[in-house]
């Protein structure tokens, strides 16, 4: 009788959030819950649209051609190798030439109406519409986040499992490799590679940098299955007679996806960033194909006189690192078991009010 | 511990080896230095391409070229190191040997402000957990990972370098830029300090008006062509940091702490004037470190006659705040010659660089002039770095901090009274910083290599730009060159940084485990 009374003041007085966090994970399975929590963070799920939003707006933009011959049309009238007049002096904007001709103010604040004009992202120097060329370096910029994040995890995640599963030799011929390649810078090896297979085009090159990204993965998945398979489920699973394969994919990389997941998207907003830098530098894509880094490396001169030709693409490069590493900051939190939410000042006067109504 | 540190350094030689290898080969094939031979049209091209291939050893393949490299390289062991003569016919060692101090110069200060901003700042985040300062200062955190290192450097050169030399061509700050600067100071402070809505306002308004009078008055008395602090500015600042010491370190219920700071604040205003006659008259390198070491002694000086018991923590609080004010009256001498530096014809009213390490034009034999150059010069690369770098301080000091107030030995010390202040700085900040200098040891080592970009930028010639040269004009030999150094260096660092951990905190024992 005392015991139970005990608890019922303890639980109505110090222990009301945790009440509240209970409550809400009941009943609920780890994936749940983990969704539960992301759909929570705010800055991650405006994140997530943002970059969804993008790379629709970005891949839908300019003509595809299906196997050469069929033209798949893009919302935008212009593409990146036409070459239109270049216009100035006209009364939309300023006098410089080939200046944006967005346009955001409205009429009736002496604007000229909200509205896009010919070429709302200005002409570059010898008259390409810029908003084309922005979407096909966009383009490219994501497709390298991809390819390297991939690759990236794909690679790391599976040597990883080997060398962190079945320990002994295996495991020290990969992990030393691994130091072989970590020690090297990774500017290193990307201006290396960039160098020789940059000219190929911007997939090439993301494929090249992909094999050489999964180091940091390999070490933590390494370390997340060198701890879990000495746990008891694992030899719980071994006595029920599950092969290794089985107890790798059904039961120890389940436990570790988090950490991969949250690393990954880290991988991937470092991976935009190298490819930019590496643009930057003059070792990553070159002319004819574009890049952000190499249309803000071209044009960083012009900065004064057309400072669109810098805003635009680095706008881009910004809004999709952002959210990629909000998108990571988001997954961590929902990964993390020790993350409790923060319970509002509402929330603890209603719980506070139930437990009363308990009594 | 010898026998760790000794199998420790044997791998560090295989993994050198190794990654070395590796590159080597990576490097040898991603270019063929024969390209702009082949198709010259020169009549004898054949002469040219053997001689570049004898030259170059081209005839060996690279997996065994590498152990020519190799070859030179191991006679770090009997006293002279061989990496290879460059393209250029200069010896990698002797490029080396020019690049190094060039670059340490150029990371040295970011890495330090860039440290320093990011802990304390990381640390006030951790405290403040959850409040919009949190909020805002991780939004920041994070836009700063996002942005390209060049094209931050695009935008400061414009706005900190070029706009800003316009606007000192005539110091007016137009009205709209007070209320704009005075805006976000006062948000900073108010999220900072206010916790309630009335002190938030308060500290908003209060903060607004202050800057906005200070940055009209320092318009008014044309402080910007002709900055300065003077003996009562840097008395005032001086007992400032007194007060701020004392509350850091020991509290200012220590009242002889107290005493010995502000007396090393009158000591500070006492000495203004002999200070700056050495500044004007006998100034070397040499005696600012007599200088340094008067100013150290008579911290200590102070602390131990202000003290009977306890003296430790008084005499440092001592000399922190003796350091800080000659800091101060050195600061205040530069600022003194700022107007006769834009004054030379070599700066000519244009005082903020955006390319260079020094300008060629400035008398080196002048010491204020010569060294406020390299200071203005080192001024953008380092804002750039700095902003580049420290995000990554502000994240994982916050995270460290978090992780270390959920500790048990810290609800031990709230239980046993202590104040917040003493819980903080003496329980949680120190074991926050174990953590942190293993990473900070690692960051020293990679700044060596790791500012390709910004060198690139801002014209500086350094490692990085070594790195460049030798992959555009495949000079195998300088390129593993430099990769060697920064590799070692990297290798180094992360030993160190172990035994470092283990010499922290004495929970962690290497030599046991791996």
């Amino acid at each position: 009788m005392f015991g139970r009374k005990k608890n019922v003041t303890v639980e109505t007085t110090t222990s009301g959030e945790n009440a509240i966090s209970n409550k809400e994970t009941e009943g609920l399975s780890q994936s749940q819950i983990v969704r539960r929590r992301f759909f929570r963070h705010k800055a991650a799920m405006i994140s997530l649209f943002v970059i969804t939003f993008i790379t629709i707006l970005v891949f839908t933009a300019l003509d595809w051609r299906l196997f050469g011959k069929i033209r798949v049309p893009g919302w935008w009238k212009w593409s990146p190798d036409e070459l239109p007049e270049l216009r100035y002096g006209t009364d939309i904007c300023g006098d410089t030439v080939g200046c944006p001709t967005i346009s955001l103010r409205p009429k009736f604040l002496g604007g000229n109406g909200i509205g896009l004009g010919d070429h709302p992202f200005g002409q570059d120097d010898i008259g390409r519409d810029y908003l084309a060329l922005v979407m096909k370096g966009t383009q490219r910029s994501l497709s390298v986040m991809f390819i390297i994040g991939i690759l990236g995890a794909t690679i790391g995640t599976v040597l990883g499992s080997i060398s962190g599963f079945y320990r002994g030799k295996v495991d020290a011929v990969l992990a030393r490799f691994t130091d072989f390649i970590i020690t090297i810078p990774t500017l290193v090896i990307g201006s290396v590679i960039g160098y020789r297979f940059g000219n190929l085009g911007a997939t090439f090159l993301a494929f090249y940098l992909g094999i050489f990204a999964w180091t940091g993965l390999f070490r933590l998945v390494r370390g997340e299955f060198l701890t879990l398979r000495e746990r008891e489920f694992v030899d719980a699973a071994r006595v029920a007679g599950a092969s290794n394969l089985r107890i790798i994919f059904k039961h120890v990389l389940p436990n570790a996806v988090g950490v991969i997941i949250v690393s990954v998207t880290l991988l991937m907003s470092g991976a935009i960033l190298l490819e930019t830098a590496l643009s930057y530098l003059g070792f990553g894509v070159v002319e004819p194909d574009v890049s952000l880094g190499l249309l803000i490396s071209k044009y960083q001169d012009s900065f004064t006189t057309r400072p669109w030709l810098f805003w635009y693409p680095g706008l881009f490069i910004i809004s999709i690192a952002l959210s990629v590493n909000f998108i990571g900051d988001g997954l961590r939190d929902a990964f993390d078991p020790r993350q409790r939410r923060r319970i509002t000042k509402k929330e603890r006067a209603a719980a506070r009010v139930a437990a009363r109504g308990a009594h | 511990m010898v026998a760790y540190i000794s199998r420790r350094l044997g791998v560090m030689v295989v993994i050198l080896l190794g990654s070395s290898f590796i590159l080597y080969n990576l490097a040898a094939l991603s270019g063929d230095p024969l390209d702009d031979l082949k198709t010259s049209t020169d009549p004898n091209r054949d002469f040219l391409i053997a001689q570049r291939t004898r030259q170059l050893q081209l005839d060996v393949p690279p997996p065994l070229r590498y152990f020519y490299w190799l070859r030179g390289v191991f006679g770090i062991f009997i006293g002279k190191a061989n990496f290879g003569m460059t393209r250029a016919g200069i010896t990698v060692g002797e490029e080396l040997q020019q690049a190094i101090p060039v670059t340490i110069r150029l990371v040295f200060a970011a890495t330090i402000i860039a440290m320093i901003l990011g802990i304390s700042l990381g640390i006030i985040t951790a405290l403040r957990q959850y409040s919009r300062f949190d909020y805002s200062l991780t939004f920041v955190a994070f836009l700063l990972f996002s942005l390209p290192v060049f094209w931050i450097a695009v935008l400061a050169k414009e706005y900190l370098a070029i706009t800003f030399n316009n606007f000192l061509r005539d110091p007016i700050i137009p009205i709209n830029v007070i209320a704009g600067i005075s805006f976000i100071g006062a948000l900073f402070w108010a999220s900072l300090i206010g916790r309630s809505r009335g002190k938030f306002w308060m500290t908003f308004a209060i903060v607004f008006v202050a800057t906005a009078i200070v940055l009209k008055t320092m318009e008014l008395v044309e402080w910007f062509t002709n900055p300065r602090l003077g003996p009562i500015l840097v008395f005032a600042a001086s007992v400032g940091i007194a007060f701020g010491i004392t509350q850091l370190s020991v509290g200012l219920t220590n009242r002889k702490a107290l005493k010995a700071s502000l007396a090393m604040s009158i000591a500070t205003l006492v000495f203004y004037y002999p200070a700056n006659y050495i500044f004007d008259n006998h100034i070397s390198a040499l005696a600012l470190l007599g200088m340094l070491v008067v100013t150290i002694a008579a911290g200590v000086i102070a602390g131990i006659s202000f003290s009977k018991i306890d003296r430790g923590p008084i005499i440092r609080t001592a000399v922190l705040t003796a350091f800080l004010s000659a800091l101060l009256i050195l600061i205040d001498k530069f600022m003194r010659t700022w107007s006769r530096y834009s004054a030379t014809d070599a700066i000519n009213y244009r005082p903020v660089p955006t390319i260079q390490e020094r300008n060629s034009e400035i008398d080196v034999t002048d010491f204020w002039l010569s060294n406020l150059d390299v200071i203005m010069h080192l001024f953008l690369p380092t804002v750039v770095l700095t902003l580049g770098s420290f995000a990554g301080y502000i994240r994982f000091s916050r995270g460290t901090l978090l992780e270390v107030l959920n500790q048990d030995y810290i609800r031990t010390a709230r239980a046993k009274g202590l104040t917040e202040r003493t819980v903080i700085m003496r329980h949680a900040f120190r074991n926050t910083l174990i953590p942190i200098s293993t990473i900070i040891v690692a960051d020293f080592a990679g700044i060596i290599g790791g500012a390709i970009i910004t060198e690139n930028v801002f014209g500086w010639s350094g490692m990085g730009t070594l790195f460049r040269r030798g992959i555009f004009t495949f000079d195998l030999n300088l390129l593993m060159g430099v990769f060697f150094v920064t590799t070692t260096l990297t290798l180094l660092a992360i030993l160190l940084a172990d035994i470092l951990y283990s010499a922290l905190d004495p929970r962690i024992r290497v030599g046991s485990g791996a």
